[in-house]
This record gives C-alpha cells, structure tokens and sequence, in this order.
C-alpha cells in the first residue's frame, strides 16, 4: 500500500488528459480499473491494513473507482463523438472518390418528358417501325403519290413503296387498323427526312398524338394542348392557334408559343416575332377515317405533332441542331 | 409568293399599317415570313452634289469628283460623261449592295480614292438609263437618303403558302384574302381586249389528243407586234416583286400569271409549223431543248405542245428553245391552258425542272380563269407591243373540271369547331371570300365554291374557311372527356428506360446516332458474307456516301463518337446507346427492326486523383457493367462463355464473351478488334457490349418476390484448385452447383442446397504453377435455413465438392505438390 488511492487518482486523471482517442482511454481504463488495474489492486489489498482504517478507505476507494469510471466513460464518449483530437485530422477539401453519374442524351430527356405529360393526361404510348410502308406514310394519310403536299417532307425512299418514316404519324393508322374508337395515343420516335442544314438535320425525333371518340372538337384540341405546353413550359406561356394546312388534318392549325427566351418581347430566338412554332395539328380529316374504317358521321378526332429536338432546343438553349447527333461528351455530359 | 403593297393596291384598299395586315394573313393561314421595303437596299445611297470635277491624274477618261453630301465631301473617280460640278445625282456609299448583288466598296482607282459611286438610273433600278448619272432635281438636300428624296417606299410581303392555296399565287389572291381580313371591296381589273382582225378559228387551231393530262387550251394570236422594253409601269410592277424584266410580250405574261395566278406562254407564231398546236404525249425517248438551253430526253407520260411538226414546249412547264420569243419576233400566239395537276407534277419532277408554271399547275389553277387571263394579256400586249388582235380565241376544252356544290350543316361545324358559329356568320365569312352559299333549311347550307378554290371539296373545308376567317383564337378551349384509366407504357420501352437509368448510374452516357451509316461499314467490322447484319436496307436517295445504309448495328455509330471525342482531347468515354437496327429482307418486305442496347468503354477506369493513379479500364470493367445491368433487370442466371475465335469479327479473339440467359445468346461483351479500331482510322482500346433488347425482354421476370432473410449464420470455406488453364472459372463453378454432392448427413437437405454463394477469390498463373495450368480459388458460403451449421457437417460437403472438382477437371490441390 505505498501509493494513496489520491495518488493513484491523478496520476489517472492525468494520464487521461492526454489520451487522445477512445482506445487509449479504454486502455488506460483497464489498467486502472482493469482485473490488474492500480485501483483494483488497491482495493484487494485493503484487507491488509489495520482494521479500523479498512472501512475508510475502502469508502475512499470505492468512491474514486466511481469517479474514474464515470470519467473514463464520459472521455471515451467524448472522444468517439468526434470532439478534440485535431491531431488526426485529415484534408476535408480535398475531393473524394469519385461517383461520377452518367446522362441521358437530351432528346431522351425530353421525349420522355413530353411522354410522360400525355400518358398523365391518358394517353397510351405506342411505337411503329422506322423504316415505313409508302403507304402508312403517306397514302393513308392522304397524301396521295404525286401531290405537292409531297414537298412538305423530303422523303428518303428505300424502294418505290418503301420509305424512312418522315413523321411517327403512320402509328396513327397502324393504331386505328387494330382497333374501334375511342384512341388516344401518342407516338414518339426517329423520323427522317432528306434535308441537312443549319436548322436541318436528316434523323430527328417527333411525338405524334391522336385522340378519336365521340364529340371530339377543335376546342378539345386546344384544351389537350394548352395543357400539354403549360405542364412542358409553364402556365405563364400563352398559345396561338394560327390556320395551316396539313393533308391528314382539316381543319388544321400551327401552334405557336409566346417565346421563351423573351416572353414576345421579340429576340433572336423567335426571329422578333414573339412567338414560336413548336407544334402542328388540326382535327383528323375523313379522308383518314374513311382510309381505316371508321364511321366519319360518328366520331371525330384531332391529331398533333411536334419536334423533340426543337423543343429540347427550347428548354436547353441549344443553339445548333447538329450538337444532338455529335455525341460530343462536353455537350452531352451538361444534362 | 412575294407581293409589293404598290400592286396590290391596284385591287385592294389597305386600310391598316403593313405590320397589322401581315398579322392578319397570318393569323388567317397565310404565313407572312418576312416583312421587308423593296428600296431597303438604296439606305445607303445619297443624294450627292458634285462641288468640284477635276481630272484623273492617271487615267483620261475618268474624272475626280468632290461630292458634298450634307456634313461631309467626298472623292469619287467617276467615269460618266455628264458629271457637271453643281449637279445633284445619287452617290452609293461604300457598303451599298445593289440589287445585281454589287458590293460596293471604298476603293483606289488609278491610284486616287474613291469613296463611292455616282450611279445611273439604271445601275440603282430606278429605270433603265445607264448612259450617264441620273440627274435629280435641284431642290434636294445634299445627304439625304435617296429613297427619302425620292419618296421611294414600297412593303413587300414574302408568303409562305401551304400547298393547298394556288389561288394565293397571285396578287389579286392575295388582295381577295386582305379585302376579306378588312371587310372591304377587291377591284379586279376591268378586262376587254379591242375588236380584232380577221378569225383566230381559221388562222390557228388547237387539237388535244390528251384530254386527262390537258382539260382546256385557249389560244389567242397578235400580228405586227414590236418586241422591245416594256414601259416602266409593267417593268416597275415586275421588278417589286423581284421578278427581272425581259421584253414586252414575256413581260406581259409573268405579269398577267402574277396577277391572275394563271401562267401563259407566248410563242413565236412563225416558228409554229402549220401555226397550229397539237397537244399531245411524248414519245418515249423524243428529245426537246427547253428554252434554258438544255436538251431533254422526254418520256411517254410528258404533256407536250406541239406544233403540225414537232414539239415546241413541254406542257406547263417551260417552252422550247426554238420557238421562244425574239426581238424579231412580229407574230405571237398566246397559249392559256388548264393541265392536270398530277401530269404535271411528274413530268416537273422527272426533268429536275421546277418553274413558276409548274409550281401553279401543280397545285391546280382556276379552270375558269382561262379565258380572262388570255384576254387580259392580249389587252396589254397589244398596248405595250402594238399590233393587231385577230378576232377571237380558239378555246378547245375537251373535259370539264371544277368545283361542286357541297352540303354544309351548321350544326357539324360547331360540333367539329366547339364553337356555336350562327348560320347568318358562317355565311357571311363564306361569302366574303367569294363563296356562293344558299340557305337550305334552319340547318343546312348549299354551298358552291369559287372556280379558283380547287382545295375546297368537303364540308370540313369549309368549315376551316369559316373557322380561319372567324379566327382560330376565339375558338374557347375546351378539355374532351377522358376515362380515369391509368396509362403504363409498353414493357419494351419500360426496359429501354430502366437501362437508361442503370446505364447512366453506372457513369455512362447517353449518345443516340443516325441511323444511317457508311455501306461498308459490314467489311470494317469483317462481318462474314452469310451474316445477316450485311442485309443493310439501302436508301435510294441518300444525302451523302456515309449516309446511305441502315444501321445493322450500334457498333460503327459508339466508334465514330470515339473518334469525334479523342479528336478533342476527350479520351476517357464511357458511352452507351440504345436504338433500332435494321435487318433487311428480301422484296418489300419491311426490316426487322429489333431493339439493341450497346456500351461502349476507352480510356481510365480512374482518371489519376490523390487517392488513385491512372488505371485504363479493361474487359473486366466492361463485363462488370453488362454484370451489374442484368442484375438489375433482375435476370439472375446470365452466363458468359467464351465466343468461339471464328466467331470473333469486331472483337478480340479470347477476349469475347457470349452473353447467355438459359439458352438464348442476348449478346456479346469484349475488347473491340485492334483490326476494327484500326477500319475505323482509331487507335488505343476500347471494351464494348451489345444486348439485343428483343431477346432479353421476355426474359426479365415480370414478378418479384421476397425470400426470407436467413436465421442462422454462414460458413465460409475457400478452395485452391491447380487447373488446365483452358478450364473456364464458370465451368468449375457451375461444376459445383452441378455436382449433386450429398451433405450424407441426413436433413433432406443436400450439400449442395446448402450452398449459398460462390466467390472467385484468385486466379493465378506463373511462379511455382506449372506452365499450362493456373490456380482458381473459390470461396464457397454455406448456410442451412434450418438450423446453425455444424463445422463437421461442412468439412464433408466441401471436402466432397473437392473431390469432384478434382476427378471432373483432373485438378490438383496445392499442397498435393
């Protein structure tokens, strides 16, 4: 017993002081309180002393085994919970490993997009093969061989009856062939056309939609589409119905939107008009019921379509359509 | 088609500024695509006045002119004769462009600057005078814009017309449409050609021997004319809407065509053999030079218009060489004439020919506005040519075309329009636009369209015409009624887009290709000849070489982005795509067209940061990819297996996996052929997969389902074989789940249910193995659902799973050496 439990104590305490992780408060806990430890060891041997100090000190004792316990446990606590210890610190600035995500290729992006707005407002998504009967594409739909409405797309010919689709509209008639009214569809995908220039390339994407059934009116048409264009845009962007002529419609119509870069102020994005042409449409034309058997006193319908890329231009600033078909990784990696 | 307000004035009061009028053809379908002043290109031409000449010092028949144009003079070489100090004449300023597409420029001339030109009438198209520089009045301000001086001003308007308004081709269409917009009066010209000489039936006839391609031909014949300019009105009229004088009598026809929509022909009557025309089809393989110099090989559907002799123009579309007018020409023979629409559009397309003519018969002229487009070009040939008419027109019209009548219910077309439009108002709208309508009952309308509207032949049309006048935007947006139905896209797409999303959390990105690629690409990916991506469909008009087949695979289309990207320094690519290809068939069959996805991996796996050097990605990167994206889609048992060498083209040899789910190949992953990159001028190496998406489909599981997490722990024991190196890893490790080992200890389970997972741990070739063999280790995980596993129990399975590897692969185990 030559060392008093005082003693025994603060050289404790002060060992602990500089004990700067959990472990070594740990370590030095056990060689105090340990089996083996100082204060273990002082306590077994107070049977060794006179008995009329033994009740003393085995109060004193037992009591600084308390205080150490509760010590060491509040440092190691401390310690694990992250406070002092700025020994060990490491460099939190420089860049962790990377987990680097890839993209989606903006026409992707917004086709989905697009997509998603109709299917919301219940449409079906519906797919057609690119390389097309000359019929889908263009008889059915009333563009017979040999009328200048022909001029309207450059087409890319495979064989006299056989084209590259120049627009998802022949999905309309495949559609309609399968099944009887009611149809509401959209139809996303590659088209191509003969045509390369700045505002030209061959392959670009489109979603077409079509919506037949009882009483379908130019009204209806303008309410599915000023929803579409304020969920895609925002509510704050009006429409513009303006008269066109597309074979397969009649009445048919341009749909041009306030522009978005300037809100028809007028810019370089709309040409100082205010507005962009971003969709054409108009009501279904009989002559593409009378094509797919459906009775033309009965139902009505209307018909849309529009340019993926030319929206994704739009919602992107994208200033150069060939950017989309480079694939180049600095354009691509920006979405 | 481009109109100058200063013709239409002639039909038509514009009561509202250029911009608002260009709104409202707009807004009524016909789409005012730029809005310009015909003299815009004059803004840089001043009134000048030439306070001094003196002469060239180096030149003796130009002279130095110091021109005063208001807050500066000037030098300028000038050359004309009638330069005279005091004299006001329009000066061009460096910057002008005139209409011939003249720059002008600040040059030196014989060494003395010139700081503009001094110009003739006929140099800025303000008449035809080039003999000298125009003279302006003395009043004018020296400086001032000449336009400004002059009053020069006059809207141009270009329309871009839709293929179904013909009768827009022409001013008075136009003027038809404003005076309609306005609600005011359109003026058409008052037509009456003087009494002539003689009878056109007896002097000239017509014969038609195609009435289809050719429904009317009106002929009409002037003697003793004098060709020469037309007077400035004609000229001025032309020359506004960018059209380029000629003679009178040419000049006469483009105007009349312009005006009317109707276009004409004059033809050198003393060339016409007989002086009569016959209207007939070519003859296969007949040959015709157009009056563009060219001779033209004709076929048997060509409308031609012959002469007793020969053809002399190929129908509606352009007039023959020989026959066109000249300025000897005295005798003239007017040709009006309806062609079929169809006819024409084929015989323009086959010659590579497309004329104003062409353009308007294409889409349909007025088959009633024949014979005043001959009268009105008589008229005025005979007041700009002079000459005598002969009396009469031979009009042959073997076939009669036109409109007719058609039933309108006012109710259909609120119905159609959702809008409640009253009959008096459709009518009105109708009528504005020269219409004939007629009440039927309290519903219906009988309505005949005008002779020049060949576009309208349904109720539906005209319900547009009500609809596009009335004004689309007062149309009340209404929403149709749709059924709560809930709309899930196809399971086709849903894999497409659940790649995309695996894909690009695996860092690749998205690239989507043309289509369309090089023809030869099927030999730079040394695909063999019976291998069916070589049954590219071809397109018959390609735009370029590299454009002209479709796509048999996604391959050429990953590199061409590598090349594009390492050619800009981007050398680490981890890029995918997902898309069509095209498997031609035979006939006209359409392709298949099954769905790919493929990946494509160059440069680091770890671009070099403080934490990791550079390491170039490889095969295991890759196949890690292709792992983790059927993971994934949740198709459990994929199997790689090395592609045959043989059936290596575009990748590696031994350095290939075919992708197998069960039976079916859905791909291959691999190193891309150094002989590949190398066809596709690139070099380096790139790793790259391809999933055919059509077969995989039916193969991810439509139902999950939970399994139970396990209650009692795992056992984990490794394995060292000492193996043949041809030995696959697969092999051994399907070896293991194959091999029926018993656990012998009876639970009815057997030992290899008890197996739970197997980890390759090593493979290992070199030092201390012999050559021709490596070592495998496995770590196999063993755990029962029923109860905590006994160590005894594992050491007989695994010891028996060893013993079957060793007696199936003739293995060795490390410490047998």
């Amino acid at each position: 017993m030559n060392r008093s439990i005082e003693a025994i104590k603060e050289a404790a305490l002060r060992e602990l002081a500089s004990a700067g992780t959990p472990d070594a408060v740990k370590a030095l806990s056990v060689r105090y309180l340990g089996r083996k430890g100082a204060v273990t060891r002082f306590l077994r041997n107070i049977s060794a002393l006179p008995a009329e100090e033994r009740p003393r000190a085995g109060k004193e004792a037992n009591a600084v085994k308390k205080a150490l316990e509760a010590t060491f446990a509040d440092a190691e606590q401390r310690l694990a919970e992250g406070a002092g210890a700025a020994d060990d610190a490491i460099d939190v600035s420089l860049p962790g490993r990377p987990a680097t995500p890839g993209r989606r290729h903006p026409v992707t992006l917004i086709s989905g997009e697009i997509c998603d707005i109709f299917a919301r407002l219940g449409f079906d998504i519906v797919e057609g093969p690119e390389v097309e009967k000359d019929y889908y594409n263009f008889e059915a739909l009333n563009i017979p061989k040999n009328h200048p409405a022909r001029d309207m797309q450059d087409t890319f010919y495979v064989s006299d009856d056989v084209v590259l689709r120049t627009h998802t509209s022949p999905i309309q008639i495949r559609t309609m062939e399968k099944q009887p009214p009611p149809v509401r569809i959209v139809a996303p995908g590659k088209v191509y056309r003969c045509d390369s220039d700045l505002t030209h390339t061959p392959m670009f994407h489109q979603v077409e939609g079509l919506l037949v059934d009882r009483n379908i009116s130019f009204g209806d048409l303008k309410g599915i589409l000023t929803a579409f264009v304020h969920q895609m845009f925002d509510d704050r962007t009006a429409l513009r119905f303006r008269p066109s002529f597309f074979p397969f419609t009649e009445p048919s119509a341009e749909v041009d939107i306030l522009c978005v870069m300037c809100r028809g102020e007028g810019c370089r994005v709309c040409s100082r008009t205010g507005w962009l042409e971003v969709l054409g449409s108009g009501m279904v034309h009989p002559a593409v019921f009378e094509n797919v058997g459906y009775d033309t006193s009965e139902y009505t319908g209307f018909a849309f379509g529009m340019g993926v890329e030319r929206i994704a231009m739009l919602k992107y600033g994208i200033d150069d359509l060939r950017k989309f078909f480079e694939n180049d990784y600095r354009f691509l990696r920006q979405f | 088609m481009k109109v100058s307000f200063s013709w239409l004035a002639d039909y038509v009061d514009i009561g509202m500024p250029a911009s608002e009028l260009a709104d409202a053809l707009t807004m009524a379908g016909l789409e005012v695509e730029a809005v310009w002043d015909r003299y815009d290109y004059l803004r840089t031409v001043k009134v000048g006045r030439i306070s001094r000449v003196a002469p060239h010092p180096n030149a003796d028949r130009l002279r130095l002119c110091e021109v005063d144009i208001g807050d500066r003079r000037v030098q300028v070489v000038c050359g004309a004769p009638n330069a005279a100090e005091g004299m006001l004449s329009p000066l061009a300023l460096p910057g002008t462009e005139l209409p011939g597409g003249a720059r002008m420029e600040k040059s030196v001339i014989r060494g003395e600057t010139s700081e503009g030109m001094l110009c003739s009438g006929g140099e800025l198209m303000l008449g035809t005078d080039r003999s000298g520089l125009m003279v302006l009045e003395p009043g004018l301000t020296p400086g001032a814009p000449i336009a400004d001086a002059l009053n020069l001003s006059d809207i141009v308007f270009e329309i871009g017309l839709t293929p179904n308004r013909p009768d827009c081709l022409s001013i008075i269409g136009i003027a038809r449409e404003a005076a309609a917009i306005q609600g005011t009066n359109l003026r058409q010209p008052e037509i009456a050609p003087p009494q002539g000489e003689g009878d056109a039936r007896k002097a000239t006839s017509v014969t038609i021997h195609a009435p289809d391609h050719c429904p009317r031909y009106a002929a009409r014949s002037i003697e003793g004319i004098r060709i020469g300019p037309s007077p400035d009105w004609l000229r001025d009229r032309l020359l506004s809407i960018g059209l380029k004088p000629i003679n009178n009598v040419v000049d006469v026809t483009n105007f009349v065509m312009m005006e009317m929509g109707q276009p004409l022909h004059a033809f050198d009557l003393d060339f016409l053999a007989g002086d009569r025309i016959i209207v007939r089809l070519a003859h296969a393989g007949e040959r015709f030079t157009t009056l563009d110099e060219k001779e033209r090989t004709l076929d048997e559907g060509m409308l031609m218009i012959c002469d007793a002799e020969k053809p002399v123009a190929v129908g509606g579309v352009m007039g023959g060489l020989d026959s066109e007018i000249q300025d000897s020409t005295t005798r003239v023979l007017i040709e009006s004439a309806c062609f079929d629409p169809v006819s024409i559009r084929k015989t323009a397309k086959k010659l590579g020919l497309a004329t104003d003519a062409s353009h308007r018969f294409e889409r349909g002229v007025d088959p009633e506005g024949t014979l005043r487009a001959i009268d009105r070009a008589a008229q005025l040939m005979l007041e700009v040519a002079g000459g005598t008419l002969i009396q009469g027109v031979v009009d042959e019209r073997p076939k009669r075309v036109g409109p007719e009548r058609i039933d309108l219910s006012v109710a259909a077309a609120q119905r159609l329009l959702g809008i409640d439009l009253d009959r008096e108002t459709v009518t009105d709208l109708l009528r504005s636009i020269g219409f004939s309508v007629d009440p039927v009952d309290a519903d219906g309308l009988s309505v005949m369209p005008p002779s020049f509207r060949v576009d309208v032949t349904r109720p539906q049309d005209l319900m547009e015409e009500a609809a596009r006048l009335y004004g689309y935007n007062r149309i009340p947006i209404t929403s149709p009624l749709m059924p709560a139905e809930a709309k899930v896209p196809s399971a086709s797409l849903q894999l497409r887009n659940r790649i995309r999303d695996l894909m690009t959390g695996f860092g690749f990105t998205e690239a989507v290709n043309y289509s369309f690629i090089q023809p030869d690409a099927p030999d730079r990916l040394r695909l063999p000849e019976a291998d069916p991506r070589r049954n590219a469909v071809a397109i018959l008009n390609p735009l370029t070489e590299d454009q002209s087949v479709m796509r048999t695979a996604l391959l050429p289309g990953l590199l061409s982005n590598m090349g594009w990207n390492l050619a800009r320094q981007v050398r680490d690519l981890k890029l995918f795509e997902v898309g069509k290809v095209f498997i031609g068939k035979k006939g006209d069959d359409l392709p298949d067209e099954p769905q790919m996805a493929a990946g494509l991996w160059t440069g680091n796996r770890t671009a070099p940061t403080w934490l990791a050097k550079e390491t170039p990605c490889d095969f295991y990167d890759i196949k890690g990819v292709v792992e983790g994206l059927l993971t994934g889609l949740r198709i459990r048992d994929a199997r790689f297996t090395r592609l045959p060498d043989d059936d290596c083209f575009y990748t590696r040899p031994g350095h290939t996996a075919r992708i197998l789910v069960g039976d079916a190949g859905i791909g291959l992953v691999g190193e891309v052929h150094p002989e590949t990159l190398r066809r596709f001028d690139l070099k380096g190496t790139a790793f790259y997969f391809e999933l055919n998406l059509d077969r995989l489909l039916p193969l991810v599981p439509e139902v999950r389902q939970t399994a139970d997490i396990p209650r009692y722990p795992a056992v984990d024991r490794d394995i060292t074989l000492i193996i043949d190196k041809a030995t696959e890893a697969a092999a051994v490790r399907d070896a293991i789940w194959g091999s029926g080992i018993d656990s012998s200890i009876d639970s009815g389970i057997s030992g290899v249910d008890l197996i739970e997972a197997i980890a390759f741990l090593d493979a290992y070739e070199g030092k201390n193995i012999p050559s021709g063999y490596r070592s495998l280790s496995f770590r196999i995980t063993y755990r029962s659902p029923e109860e905590t596993l006994e160590d005894e129990r594992v050491s007989v399975v695994h010891k028996a799973i060893a013993d079957h590897l060793l007696q199936t692969f003739k293995a060795t185990l490390p410490t047998d050496r």
